[in-house]
């Protein structure tokens, strides 16, 4: 029976596999780092331009629509790099978390600027109006009327783009950021072994399989209307 | 009066959709501006609650102006955004298709505006709800959303939304189109009622027999132009104009 146990943790290579877990550990915390804050602050972002996308201001919608078809225009590790490594050519040098952060916000935020402008431009224009008639001034209506309406329509979408973030804090290894797929692979070109970045995929896939069930819930939240 | 048009005109992109049209709404009065899809009737409505800017013409709400023409000026002059909140809030608008907040339950739908614009007491603006849900025998509806009541009772909710600020006019829009038939006779009443409580009621329909119905004054409309008007009974039982004839033989 013993020998079993053992052949199996032989077989498995769980006593390899748990002395990799604290720097795969460590390189998930700087994932989840990136990916919280991407999270928190592009989403707002995103609808600050989906809004101005959306207004009636030219210049401004001419800004927008520029700044969208660079984000989109372009692979976000370019963007990384060119954050990181061509900002000090023109003066600006940031460290190395700060520029990941900006090149992830603003890539995002065009992303989502671009969801949340399809569902505001869903909605009926006859909320428009009744808010209109009810006394509303455009801020109001936005805010109170036409976003939490529209939150529940991208919803799914907005879901499906975080879930790709998550796999996209990969391309901070370019810079050298500490994140869990840079730890694999480092374990994995020391060891000249796989199994560091099948131990990573695992981590990756919990990581989505509890967001999945976290937005499970959230739209059961939503079906409160039609 | 509670509501006078004057010259009122309205082009979009050359057509002349309204002419001249000129016309007034007294207190507890019922009006049905009658007219075929297309005779300018909802451009009226429109033009009243301020959805779409009139070329010229003058609006005058109680006794505030909405807009006048600046002769010198050769435009129209609209009230300024304070004023026009008051103006609002003396206007009721009941959509066609009635354009209820799908997110909100009944009672927000009707307290909304009143404590997130007007700053009405929370417990003062749910009180006047509950009084008009109950006046539309909605009272069970409270709590439901907009996707879980029927075509009558979405346009209640709807007139409740619209009372909930006592409105001196409410503007009603093709009332009967979108209801089966055995329900007009409901939005009758309701319509009797709020006229009963002083409102001056202004409605917009083709259906003739509905007009018949509820309105005391009948205003018909062709081609941006109105082509009579008249009490009820003038309208109605001698009605001189051909077209009038035509249209109400259809």
């Amino acid at each position: 029976m013993i020998n079993l146990i053992e052949y199996i943790w032989e077989l498995l290579q769980l006593e390899y596999i748990w002395r990799l877990l604290p720097a795969l550990f460590s390189g998930l915390a700087g994932t989840l780092k990136i990916f919280f804050i991407t999270i928190l602050l592009s989403l707002p972002l995103g609808i600050l331009v989906a809004a101005g996308r959306v207004s009636k201001i030219k210049p401004l919608v001419t800004v927008l629509q520029f700044y969208i078809w660079v984000m989109r225009g372009t692979p976000l590790l370019l963007q990384i790099v060119f954050i990181f490594f061509g900002l000090p050519y023109i003066g600006i040098t940031l460290d190395r978390f700060s520029a990941i952060l900006i090149a992830f916000i603003f890539n995002y935020a065009a992303y989502f600027g671009e969801i949340f402008r399809g569902g505001i431009e869903s909605i009926d224009k006859g909320q428009y109006e009744a808010a209109k008639v009810l006394g509303f001034n455009p801020v109001q209506t936005f805010i109170r009327i036409i976003l939490p309406q529209v939150v529940k329509i991208v919803f799914p979408s907005v879901a499906n783009e975080i879930i790709t973030l998550v796999k996209d804090t990969s391309l901070v290894y370019i810079v050298g950021y500490g994140e869990l797929l840079r730890a694999g692979r480092i374990a994995t070109n020391r060891d000249a072994s796989l199994i560091p970045l099948v131990v990573v995929a695992v981590f990756y896939l919990a990581l989505t399989w509890i967001l999945t069930k976290i937005f499970e819930r959230i739209e059961k939240r939503f079906t409160y209307y039609q | 009066m509670v509501l006078q048009v004057k010259g009122l005109c309205k082009s979009f992109n050359e057509k002349e959709v309204l002419k001249n049209v000129s016309f007034s709404l007294k207190t507890g009065e019922i009006l049905a501006i009658i007219g075929r899809s297309g005779s300018g009737k909802t451009t009226i409505l429109r033009c009243i609650n301020n959805l779409v800017k009139c070329n010229r013409g003058t609006i005058i709400v109680d006794d505030m102006v909405l807009c006048k023409d600046d002769e010198q000026e050769k435009k129209v002059v609209y009230a300024k955004s304070t004023e026009m909140l008051q103006i609002r809030k003396k206007l009721g608008m009941v959509f066609q298709s009635f354009n209820l907040f799908p997110h909100m339950s009944v009672l927000e739908n009707i307290i909304e505006a009143p404590l997130n614009v007007f700053g009405v007491p929370r417990q003062e603006a749910i009180a006047k709800a509950e009084g008009l849900l109950e006046m539309l025998d909605l009272q069970e509806k409270v709590s439901a959303y907009p996707f879980e009541l029927s075509g009558g009772q979405q346009q209640r909710v709807a007139i409740a939304r619209a009372c909930a600020l006592n409105p001196l006019i409410m503007c009603l829009d093709e009332p009967t189109s979108a209801l089966d038939p055995e329900l007009r006779e409901g939005i009758a009443l309701t319509i009797e009622k709020l006229a009963a409580k002083g409102m001056g009621v202004l409605l917009i329909t083709h259906d003739m027999v509905f007009a018949k119905r509820v309105a005391q004054r009948v205003i018909f409309m062709e081609e941006g132009q109105i082509m009579e008007q008249g009490s009820k009974e003038e309208f109605f039982d001698q009605m001189s104009n051909e077209r009038i004839k035509k249209f109400m033989a259809e």
